[in-house]
């Protein structure tokens, strides 16, 4: 019997091993195209060796292309034209393109994979993203599942940045995970403090990032982030605003009240922040900070299953309903959402239903 | 057995793999990627194609696998995990020489072969193979007739839910509940196939 399982686990090892072998063997002669040239916007040139995705090979070279699923093919996110070079138009890309984007040539950057030269044109702010050495001076616990982390950058010393725009948040391999992966998340510090970030992060069960950032990023720490991406901003306008959110989508609006108090703007705002529980509330105190630093502004929390020992006497039930009871009429504002997909949905459908033009309705919609 | 009649044996065993004993519409096995891939008649083709070619091949390999290491050793109950190592291996590779050699037929079949590594169909033809005792030659024809026949189902699938595509559905069926149902009728009339031949 133990001799039938020895010679079996050294057969099936033998065999595996031998096959792992011809793989390794193969991906190193198969899989490296040489010495290839990246030409951008017809202006600089990279060498790099091929046989890797654009995106891998812009970011080793530190030309950082957002990507919220860290080159999954997933997200859509990491667009850019490739004039010459990338070969045709792959299945996994087609489901993120639009007609008028394929007959411009975008590509998904995750997916070109680099095999000879190739010529592409990315927009110049992509340029502005850079990579910043950073260490975790601070770790807020918000509510059960989400925590505030603020990081001091260290090199380069400061950001300039949008408020509503986001940052890649890199994490390493460590126990739980052997893959090293970029996620993305909202700004919410005010960026007039332009020597540090602040993320709004919620625990996803078994993120990778997520569950690096909660059980083993300690104060102290040094991470990398790149950025920033996006852009979901206020607009210069004077139309009364209806801020939306839930959860870490605070995060993108924290930072942009922040704007309205350091540019002194006077326009009326709204900010209807859903929750499920009182206790997944936070920071109230800021909020009415806000609403006595700005001329017009009014923090709406609305809790959806408040707990009777809560006495809660505000708004409950979901955020769409409490914007439905107290916004009469939405054609003049503007909207700037976050939160998931199916609250920005919701949110979108509601908005409508109460007058507002899509085209005023701005969001961050979670990947 | 004779090659001439092996061949015959093969070839019967081919088109009764394709019709009376389809992999899919009578055993119900890879319905994931069939489900999943089966939108659009382009896509479903290059999937096809790349199940007939991986399942011709790796039923192969697993044939061989099976009775020169396998069986002489009498380790016949290691089967399962020999032969998913072999196709996983064998997709990897023939994943990184596509894309070395044939840019073309990479972007027809190279995002496929992935997706294939985890199709129980796969695996059910060469356990089948197994279970059959079929030789070698006639394992070929086998694995050829059931990737054969997965393509003409999905195939027909496709076809079949971009002219639904266009029609009225009702909420709660459409999506994978529509094509659940029109995989059973498909299968129904699979059935009518039975008896025409039997390959087994």
């Amino acid at each position: 019997m133990f001799t039938t399982i020895l010679i079996s686990v050294l057969i099936i090892s033998l065999i595996a091993a031998a096959l792992a072998a011809v793989l390794a063997v193969s991906e190193n002669y198969l899989g490296d195209y040489g010495p290839c040239k990246i030409t951008i916007n017809k202006e600089s040139e990279l060498e790099v060796r091929g046989g890797k995705s654009l995106l891998a090979l812009l970011s080793q070279e530190k030309i950082f292309i957002p990507s919220a699923c860290g080159g999954r093919g997933t997200c859509g996110m990491c667009k850019l034209k490739v004039l010459e070079g990338g070969g045709p138009l792959l299945p996994t890309e087609e489901p993120f393109l639009s007609d008028e984007e394929r007959d411009s040539n975008v590509r998904l950057s995750c997916q070109v994979k680099v095999r000879n030269d190739i010529e592409i044109q990315i927009p110049d702010e992509i340029f502005a993203v850079q990579e910043f050495k950073c260490r975790c001076a601070d770790i807020l616990e918000l509510t059960h599942d989400i925590r505030q982390f603020t990081f001091e950058l260290i090199e380069p010393e400061k950001i300039d940045f949008v408020p509503g725009q986001y940052v890649q948040l890199f994490t390493p391999a460590y126990e739980k995970s052997s893959e090293e992966v970029y996620r993305a998340y909202s700004i919410s510090s005010d960026a007039r403090n332009d020597g540090k970030i602040e993320l709004i992060i919620r625990l996803v069960p078994n993120g990778i990032c997520t569950t690096y950032c909660f059980d083993y990023l300690k104060e102290g720490d040094e991470v990398k982030l790149n950025g920033p991406y996006g852009d979901f901003q206020l607009s210069d306008t004077e139309a009364p605003i209806i801020f939306i959110a839930g959860g870490s989508g605070m995060a993108p609006i924290k930072s942009m009240l922040h704007q309205m108090v350091n540019t002194d703007n006077k326009r009326k705002a709204s900010y209807f922040f859903g929750a499920n529980k009182v206790s997944e509330l936070f920071l109230g105190d800021l909020m009415k900070d806000f609403e006595s630093q700005l001329a017009d502004f009014t923090y709406v929390p609305v809790v959806a299953n408040p707990e009777p020992e809560e006495n809660w006497d505000g708004e409950t039930g979901l955020v769409t309903e409490a914007v439905k009871r107290q916004i009469d009429d939405a054609s003049v504002c503007e909207a700037y959402l976050c939160g998931s997909p199916g609250m920005i949905d919701a949110s979108i459908a509601v908005l409508k239903e109460l007058g507002m033009k899509e085209e005023n309705i701005f969001y961050d919609k979670f990947a | 057995m004779n090659f001439g009649s092996e061949i015959s044996q093969a070839f019967v065993v081919c088109i009764s793999a394709i019709f009376t004993q389809n992999i899919l519409l009578s055993y119900f096995l890879g319905l994931c990627p069939f489900i999943g891939v089966s939108r659009e008649v382009k896509t479903s083709i290059g999937l096809g194609l790349a199940v007939i070619f991986v399942m011709t091949f790796t039923v192969m390999l697993n044939w061989l696998a099976y009775h020169y290491v396998l069986a002489p050793l009498n380790l016949h109950f290691f089967r399962f995990i020999m032969f998913i190592i072999i196709i996983a291996a064998f997709v990897q590779f023939i994943e990184m020489a596509i894309d070395r050699f044939s840019p073309v037929l990479y972007q027809n079949l190279g995002v496929f072969l992935p997706l294939i590594t985890v199709n129980c169909a796969i695996l059910g033809v060469s356990l089948f193979m197994v279970i059959r005792d079929y030789s070698f030659i006639v394992t070929i024809g086998y694995g050829l007739g059931s990737g054969i026949g997965w393509f003409l189902a999905i195939i027909a699938m496709a076809g079949i839910r971009q002219r639904l595509a266009n029609e009225r559905i009702p909420k709660g069926l459409q999506g994978a509940g529509i094509t659940l149902i029109v995989a059973g009728i498909m299968a129904l009339a699979f059935i009518g196939f039975t008896g025409v031949l039997q390959g087994q």
